[in-house]
């Protein structure tokens, strides 16, 4: 068994899961980690449900075992529990707690489950409830997100803030840089109350 | 020399440019579509590069290029692979002077794609050297042997990796990229290049000669390589080989099998060192095999015993139950917690303002009992609509729909198929179609792109993969030289437009042609056309459930009545389909 951190970002295509895995691979290459990761292309992107395996200190393989990641970074309420089984049991979900429903709640008439049961069973590990939406449109812009769940997360990512945020900066267009600077520092910060 | 953190295909795109490659060609499909999609996007781009209209053109395209004596890459998909295999077959005979790389992409799991069939398959048939990367690195490291490794033999070799290559993401050792200095030359040789029965019984013989030189190559390279540490022995080919070693313990001995076809005398002396093998690979018992013919009485575990699957992909907690199965491991580290079921599902689904939602549902409207023979495309998500009742390969739509409305079958037959689908294999079906008098509808889905893969260009976009303007090719012309007398061209967003044209085709004969055009609503935003968005008068609304049942991502339902959140795009056909009107643009009530 390889000493790798693990890490699951799960959403729905478009949410911006590829660029989280751009700045976690950035920040890994700035303190000359190791990292393996695979994820989701092609059709499966067209609103349907994506995932992206991050191993930091990987050496071998870029999938992670369920039961086995040490983080789960959901951009989507319900997707967190879709994908719960892939947590170690103290392992932590970090979670955004905007949830998008499915088409198929409405073309198929299927019952999604209340908020109240999704944070019950994800109780079962650490969780940390973020309010992804309101506080990337205070820091600027709606589309920061995935940068405000990325510095929720940096509480547990065994990558220095300072590395993240590099890597942000690096990753994200000219004209966002200082958005998303903020909407990082207000995603820790946010990490650091739950 | 520098690290960086990149998609598989990224880095098999620089390995092109560190191999100083000349010719680039292919037809786009998931997952080997970044590698051209990099290439292309590259500031200064020292090589030919083509988006071709499907598989078969661009590697008769790039074996020409070879010829020539420049390095030439083809890339596709797996079944592109199916596409170019009458090209490919005979390429083995005339073979090449400068290096030819054929990049086939598998998908085990079939993620993207109608089938799970394995291109070292392929390799084998042909008797061409195939590379079969592991990780990502290896992918980059492997892409100058495999040039190098076609000069050297003549021939053209096949890199195949699989979409767990393709889209893995890896910290990448980078070498720098090189100019090259090559300029094709044709020379003469017809006993090489024209195939007549006379020369190619001679160049079948050469490549037959060719055989273990290749195979003992691939070991010195070390392509395939083993360590010898125990009485049993585990021998891994691809992916599997990653998940293997993150398993393995000190005392089981370890064969890595990175290239086709394998030395039996070398794979011999090893299994014969071992009192039992176990052998993991994806699809195909290529490997087991080959390890079967040379085992004797060593045991040997894999796909032919039942120890490992034949289907899908492997995993480390599949890999881990076969190794325990076969006795290799006491007990899988991999506890399996179940996943929460009965969650509503979230499949991919055709975008907000799509055109091809409005498309389906006229279609549905004027030929409510009709069968619907589809294609390749994002258009196959019609399914979830109930308008897609075949779907097998690229341009198979027309063809099916000509046979189906041949057989006897009385009812109506529409079919569906993308722009990119209809130039890539589409047209000789429609013209059989015509030929032999089939009485059909077909509808070209027409959204300038070739969508579903990312975006490329084709011939119908007016512009080529490197952006330069281009001839857009009219397709009611091309349709009307097959010889369709009925060709019309409607915009899917106008519900009553489509309808009538759909409804007159109905009481026509023959093969008639409608092209529903419009643009790809994610090309549409990236160029900034901004239509608007539509909404709802909750008073008015009467829940009856109408705009719901049109599947778009867009229109929500609670409490009784619809409501469109800010996915949506525009398009104004939920507005046309409204019974009562509720539905109108923002601020316009």
């Amino acid at each position: 068994m390889t000493g790798s951190y693990d890490i699951l970002i799960v959403g729905i295509g478009g949410q911006g899961t590829i660029l989280a895995s751009n700045i976690l691979g950035e920040a890994s290459l700035i303190e000359g980690r190791q990292i393996k990761g695979a994820e989701t292309h092609g059709m499966a992107q067209r609103g349907g449900s994506v995932e992206s395996h991050i191993r930091i200190d990987g050496l071998y393989g870029p999938l992670i075992a369920p039961g086995q990641a040490d983080l789960l970074i959901s951009f989507d309420f319900l997707e967190a529990l879709r994908y719960s089984h892939y947590l170690k049991k103290e392992g932590t979900a970090v979670v955004s707690r905007n949830l998008v429903i499915p088409t198929s709640v409405y073309t198929q008439k299927l019952t999604p489950p209340t908020e109240d049961e999704i944070i019950a069973a994800l109780k079962k590990h650490g969780l940390c409830l973020v309010e992804a939406d309101r506080i990337a449109t205070e820091a600027g812009s709606p589309l920061s997100q995935n940068v405000v769940m990325l510095g929720a997360a940096s509480r547990w990512i065994p990558l220095k803030p300072e590395s993240l945020l590099e890597a942000v900066k690096r990753l994200v267009p000219k004209k966002m840089v200082e958005i998303n600077a903020k909407a990082f520092q207000m995603g820790r910060d946010a990490g650091g109350k739950s | 020399m520098e690290r960086k953190y990149l998609l598989g295909n990224e880095a098999i795109a620089h390995a092109c440019l560190e191999a100083g490659v000349d010719f680039v060609c292919g037809y786009p499909g998931t997952p080997s579509s970044e590698v051209i999609d990099t290439l292309r996007a590259q500031p200064e781009r020292p090589y030919y590069l083509e988006w071709s209209v499907n598989e078969k053109v661009a590697l008769e395209n790039a074996l020409a290029a070879a010829w020539c004596g420049v390095r030439a890459i083809c890339t596709m998909k797996h079944v592109g692979l199916n596409v170019a295999a009458d090209p490919l077959m005979t390429s083995a005979y005339t073979g090449v002077t400068g290096g030819l790389v054929i990049l086939s992409a598998d998908d085990p799991f079939a993620h993207s794609s109608q089938n799970e069939q394995d291109t070292r398959c392929y390799a084998h048939f042909a008797r061409v050297p195939c590379l079969d990367p592991a990780g990502v690195q290896e992918a980059h490291d492997m892409i100058p042997r495999a040039f190098a490794l076609s000069e050297e033999f003549g021939i053209p070799v096949i890199f195949r990796p699989t979409t767990r290559i393709c889209h893995s993401k890896g910290d990448v050792e980078l070498g720098d990229a090189i100019k090259s200095t090559r300029k094709g030359e044709f020379k003469k040789d017809p006993r090489q290049y024209v195939v007549i029965p006379a020369h190619t019984r001679v160049l079948h013989k050469k490549l037959n000669e060719k055989q273990p030189a290749i195979r003992k190559r691939l070991v010195e390279l070390g392509l395939n390589r083993y360590e010898v540490r125990g009485k049993t022995a585990i021998i891994a080919s691809g992916i599997g080989a990653t998940f293997v070693q993150e398993l393995l313990s000190d005392a089981v001995s370890f064969m890595k099998i990175g290239a086709y076809p394998i030395d039996e005398e070398w794979l011999g002396v090893f299994v014969q060192k071992h009192e039992k093998v176990l052998v993991i690979e994806e699809l195909a018992p290529e490997v087991e095999e080959a390890v079967r013919q040379v085992a004797g009485m060593v045991p040997v575990f894999g796909k032919k015993n039942g120890y490992a699957p034949y289907e899908g992909e492997l995993s480390p907690q599949a890999v881990a139950g076969i190794m325990e199965k076969a006795g290799f491991l006491k007990k899988s580290p991999f506890a399996a917690p179940a996943p929460v079921t009965d969650l509503p599902v979230r499949p991919p689904i055709l975008c907000a303002g799509c055109l091809h939602r409005g498309a389906f549902y006229a279609i549905k409207k004027v030929f409510r009992d009709a069968i619907y023979p589809s294609d390749i495309g994002c258009y196959t998500l019609g399914l979830q609509l109930g308008a897609v009742d075949t779907t097998i390969c690229m341009g198979a739509s027309i063809t099916n729909a000509s046979g189906i409305a041949h057989s006897g079958e009385t009812r109506d037959v529409v079919c569906t198929i993308g722009d990119s689908t209809f130039l890539h294999t589409g047209i000789q079906g429609l013209m059989n179609a015509v030929y032999n008098g089939a009485n059909m509808t077909v509808v070209i889905l027409d959204n300038r792109i070739t969508a579903m893969t990312g975006h490329q260009p084709n011939p119908n976009t007016g512009l080529t993969a490197c952006g330069v303007e281009t001839p857009a090719i009219s397709l009611d012309a091309i349709c009307r030289a097959c010889g369709a007398t009925f060709v019309e061209t409607v915009d899917p967003y106008d519900v009553t437009g489509m309808v009538n044209v759909l409804s007159e085709a109905k009481k026509r004969k023959g093969v008639k042609v409608i092209i529903a055009k419009q643009m790809c609503v994610i090309t549409a935003r990236r160029m900034g056309i901004k239509r608007g968005r539509y909404e709802v008068d909750a008073e008015a609304c009467t829940g009856c459930g109408t705009c719901v049942r049109f599947g778009c991502p867009a229109i929500e339902f609670a409490d009784e009545k619809a409501r469109i959140n800010d996915l949506c795009m525009g398009c104004a056909v939920c507005a046309q389909l409204c019974p009562v009107g509720a539905i109108s643009k923002e601020g316009k009530k």
